[in-house]
């Protein structure tokens, strides 16, 4: 048993099938890429891994948890955190705001009223945003402006805001995506470490495949909607129905 | 001290300072100079200064940290002031009482509105609002005479029963004190030509103006506060950082509500009755005037805009063609009465068009309102001092 289990999973946008009957079993302390042409439906998965959709049918477990039906704030709240395609994060804010709201709310759930408590006085959080911070090599714009950090700063604090709240469950919309290949291969090696250290499973959404062949232990290929293969690195790259899918966009 | 770090204890100290020392700096001009019109050191002026300042901080921690825009808060205005007004007809003319029930009713009236209004954000929250507190102000002249008194207002009379006190007042109608001390009382004084009024009731107006700029203060600065302006930023997102935006944009939606009601209820204590036009779309249009004006999401802005606004309103309002004719007087015949023609529709009741004149340019020129000036010139004056030293950071708010 995985510790996501995507059953007969349809989702429709009027005559467009973007999703078509998916079955995915993901592993526990697992990496699993997910690749695809432009428009496979990938983002449309995660979309309803996160209760920001909800599928037409099918289900979804985690943990034996069904997702389905639930807010986004609470789903997170059983484990599961992920990085838009487009990075979401509080522009108006600094970066160590940023990273310290998901240490709230890992700390004290989806709400709590603490209007009297002061943040510059949360020493432990701020410790602990901080040490994220510097994990991903941001330690130094701490207080800047988030909003006029670069695409590719936007994607690394987005990360950090995921990966301070130590999730079961990472899921990672093109996480690479707009980076240059220095930060690429940096996110590769922060993504090994956070592996290494402890236990999380990782959906990875790639279209770089050099970032899938590092990381990934399974890959499932979409396609129209619907999961062509799910094979290791090594069997993915010669097969037919994945040169098939992309017909030449990308070298696999 | 105070839990405050040093910026905000400075900012505080010096609030302080500038609100008791408000009836002498507020009357710089001689009493009998030609300048005196432009003194608002009178009580009367000086506590809406203050209560329309509490109107607009309440506003600030829903729209200026929340981004939600809410059109209908005079309604939590009027309600304070009617609860207060219904404390001094039936239990006591102690103003404190009043004022604790003002705010309570306020802020129960702001559950209700809140949890309903909240279920959509934009401009469909606005409009819920709005439509809320038209509804208040229309029921208020209606079915809810009895409570309201219609389009006379709420009163007080010489047969209520103001169980704790109402022995008292044999003769004429009582007034509202605290503990003994009357609002209207005032000591005058006298120097040289210069005449300042210190009142009661603008003291207890300004104290408590005070704990309520405290209070935000806190608010700004905790964990709550941040939530807030996470909101502001991108509700999205904090959704998927799991964290639910309901229960915090609705806390933030009755505290303003409530101190809505707290400044209704001072109205009512500084003068004893309360009619539905408090209520209007117009009042509620005034106090977001307000903040943007001062600088919505920043600490002393609000206020700032209050007194802006009630300055205008109340000086600017009181400008005549006698009185331009006088300032003009030295000038040809001619020239003088066109200049004064010139004025005249920015002055007397055109001040609604100076006002909004001046509101236009700031939006366009100082996004962030009156504050964005005042940290421009402060950053001019530093940049001339120590050369450039750019700092990358930006504190959300002053
Ligand atoms: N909210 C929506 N309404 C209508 N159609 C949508 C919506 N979201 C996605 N689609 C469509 O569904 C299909 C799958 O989109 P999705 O974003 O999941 O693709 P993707 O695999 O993530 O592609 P990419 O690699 O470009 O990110 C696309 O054709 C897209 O236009
Ligand atoms: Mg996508």
């Amino acid at each position: 048993m995985g510790i996501l289990e995507v059953k007969g999973v349809n989702k429709r946008f009027g005559g467009l099938q973007a999703l078509g009957d998916v079955n995915l079993n993901i592993q526990e302390n697992t990496v699993h890429a997910i690749i695809g042409p432009n428009g496979a439906g990938k983002s449309t998965l995660l979309n309803v891994l996160v209760g920001k959709l909800i599928p037409d049918s099918g289900s979804v477990l985690f943990n034996g948890q069904s997702v389905l039906g639930r807010k986004p704030h609470e789903i997170n709240q059983m484990g599961i955190s992920r990085v838009f395609q487009t990075p979401e994060i509080f522009g108006d804010l600094s970066v160590i705001e940023n990273v310290m709201i998901p240490c709230f709310a890992k700390r004290d759930g989806a709400y709590r009223l603490h209007a009297f408590e002061s943040v510059g006085a949360e020493d432990s959080i701020v410790a602990q945003a901080e040490t994220m911070l510097a994990d991903v090599g941001m330690l130094e714009k701490r207080d800047m402006h988030a909003g006029s950090l670069s695409r590719g700063d936007k994607r690394r604090l987005e990360m950090a805001m995921c990966l301070v709240q130590e999730p079961k469950l990472l899921l990672l919309d093109e996480p690479t995506a707009g980076m240059a290949r220095a930060d690429t291969n940096n996110t590769i090696d922060l993504l090994k470490e956070i592996k290494a250290k402890r236990d999380i499973t990782m959906v990875i959404i790639e279209h770089d495949m050099h970032v899938v062949f590092s990381l990934a232990q399974r890959i499932t290929v979409l396609a129209q909607g619907s999961p062509l293969v799910e094979e290791t690195p090594e069997n993915i790259k010669g097969h037919p129905k994945v040169r098939e899918a992309y017909l030449g966009e990308a070298q696999v | 001290m105070l839990k405050l770090d040093r910026k905000d204890t400075l900012l505080l100290v010096i609030v302080a300072l500038m609100t008791l020392a408000a009836p002498i700096i507020l009357n710089p001009f001689p009493t009998g100079s030609a300048l005196a019109q432009f003194n608002a050191g009178y009580p009367d002026l000086m506590q809406r200064f203050v209560i329309y300042g509490i109107f607009a901080i309440g506003f600030n921690i829903l729209f200026g940290l929340t981004g939600y825009l809410s059109f209908g808060h005079a309604a939590f205005l009027g309600v304070g002031s009617y609860s207060a007004v219904w404390m001094f007809k039936l239990l006591s003319m102690n103003v404190l009482p009043a004022i604790v029930f003002s705010v309570i009713i306020a802020g129960l009236f702001a559950v209700v509105i809140g949890y309903v209004s909240l279920r959509r954000s934009g401009i469909y929250f606005s409009i819920l609002t709005l439509a809320f507190a038209q509804m208040s102000f229309n029921m208020a002249y209606s079915v809810l005479t009895p409570i309201t008194n219609g389009e006379t207002g709420l009163q007080l009379t010489l047969n209520d029963p103001r169980i704790l006190d109402g022995a008292r007042a044999a003769t004429g109608l009582p007034v509202t004190n605290l503990f003994g001390f009357e609002m209207r009382s005032t000591a005058h004084l006298d120097i040289a030509g210069w005449g300042f009024d210190f009142s009661v009731g603008y003291y207890l107006s300004a104290v408590i103006m005070l704990l309520a700029f405290y209070l935000s203060m806190r608010i700004f600065r905790s964990p709550f506060g941040l939530m807030l302006r996470a909101i502001k930023s991108n509700q999205n997102r904090l959704s998927y950082t799991g964290l639910n935006a309901r229960p915090y944009t609705l806390a933030a939606f009755v505290i303003s509500g409530m101190y809505a009601g707290l400044a209704g209820g001072l109205l009512a204590a500084m003068d004893p009755l309360a009619g539905a036009e408090r209520m209007q779309w117009t009042a509620s249009g005034e106090v977001v005037l307000m903040t943007i004006l001062g600088g919505a999401g920043t600490l002393i802005g609000p206020v700032l805009g209050a007194g802006f606004i009630k300055y205008f309103e109340n000086i600017f309002s009181k400008i005549n063609d006698s009185i331009l004719h006088q300032w003009f007087s030295f000038m040809p015949d001619g020239i003088e009465d066109f200049l004064v023609t010139l004025v005249h529709p920015f002055i007397g009741k055109g001040w609604h068009l100076t006002l909004g004149l001046l509101f236009m340019a700031v939006v366009i020129f100082l996004p962030g309102g009156l504050v964005e000036g005042g940290q421009r010139i402060g950053r001019l004056f530093r940049r001339n001092k120590a050369g450039d030293t750019a700092s990358p950071a930006t504190t959300p708010a002053e």
